[in-house]
């Protein structure tokens, strides 16, 4: 038979099912598109590179392995990042034997989102400083975050998973979700505003 | 009885008007907070610009040697599967 020449369709949905019939090729595709996310996730979770190196293969090889029990009914993207969740929590668990690291650790427990830095930016981030200094800030800001927190923040703010598909993600209620987002987003917020300030700018200048 | 927005009301509806998620009477109220308030106006600014500036960072590429390492140990499971099945 003739070697049919073929193109690999562009859709997740399409390249799921050609995987699912043990089409290599289509599995590797979608390894390839996501890859890059994964491993940022899993990094930002852990903190670690030598764990989310872990994490990204096990979460790949765990999707292969189990991708006749992907039910469809959401994106295949949000399930990888299920998957990766779970085994960068893993990580976290194994790393702080005898403590719990767990999404339900910090509770609700009736703290005040803190504010204190109010200050303007000095203009743009992304003009002040160059991409490599950037990240560096910003993973910086977002590893001084309790894992509960920065967890919730990447799936919403970075990843950009919806606060249900991010409540699914991490078996917790949606307003466990929207609470601890508001808490991550103020903390970011106030980290990020120490650095990125007008100088000499501060609260008196508004009052 | 008119319902005046304080600045600790205005904290709890931020996320949902940074998503754009409140309702327009909400929002509205908000708004007009946020327009006699410099210091909230200044905290949603920085807190939207906060959002933004980590959407903005795209994924680094992943380096070499792991993502062969990744696909070498996807290669192996499929040759697995497949071996299992062919033979």
């Amino acid at each position: 038979m003739e070697a049919a020449e073929r193109s690999i369709p562009n859709d997740d949905v399409a390249l799921v099912a050609l995987a699912r019939q043990g089409d290599s090729p289509a599995f590797s595709q979608l390894v390839t598109r996501y890859d890059r996310k994964i491993y940022r996730l899993a990094r930002h979770i852990t903190n670690s590179d030598e764990d989310a190196e872990d994490v990204l293969q096990e979460t790949f090889l765990k999707a292969f392995e189990h991708l006749d029990g992907f039910q469809g009914n959401s994106k295949f993207y949000t399930w990888l990042v299920r998957i990766a969740v779970n085994e960068s929590l893993m990580k976290l668990r194994k790393r702080k034997s005898g403590r719990t690291v767990s999404l339900d650790e910090p509770a609700e427990n009736g703290d005040e989102p803190i504010v204190r830095e109010i200050a303007v930016w000095d203009g743009s981030p992304e003009q002040q400083y160059s991409s490599e200094e950037l990240r560096s800030i910003l993973d910086k800001a977002i590893a001084n975050l309790k894992p509960a927190f920065r967890t919730v923040f990447l799936l919403r703010d970075v990843e950009e998973l919806s606060t249900e598909e991010t409540a699914a993600a991490l078996e917790i209620s949606v307003p466990a979700v929207k609470s601890r987002l508001l808490r991550a987003r103020l903390e970011l917020r106030e980290r990020l505003t120490r650095i990125f300030k007008k100088k000499g700018d501060d609260v008196f200048a508004y009052l | 009885m008119t319902f005046l927005l304080t600045c600790k009301d205005f904290l709890h509806e931020l996320n949902d008007y940074l998503d754009g998620a409140c309702d327009p009477e909400l929002r509205g109220k908000l708004e007009k907070h946020i327009n006699e308030c410099p210091n909230c106006w200044v905290i949603c600014d920085t807190s939207n610009k906060t959002i933004q500036v980590y959407r903005g960072m795209d994924p680094q590429p992943i380096p070499q040697e792991i993502h062969d390492r990744l696909m070498s140990a996807i290669q192996k499971k499929m040759a697995h599967k497949c071996g299992g099945q062919a033979t």
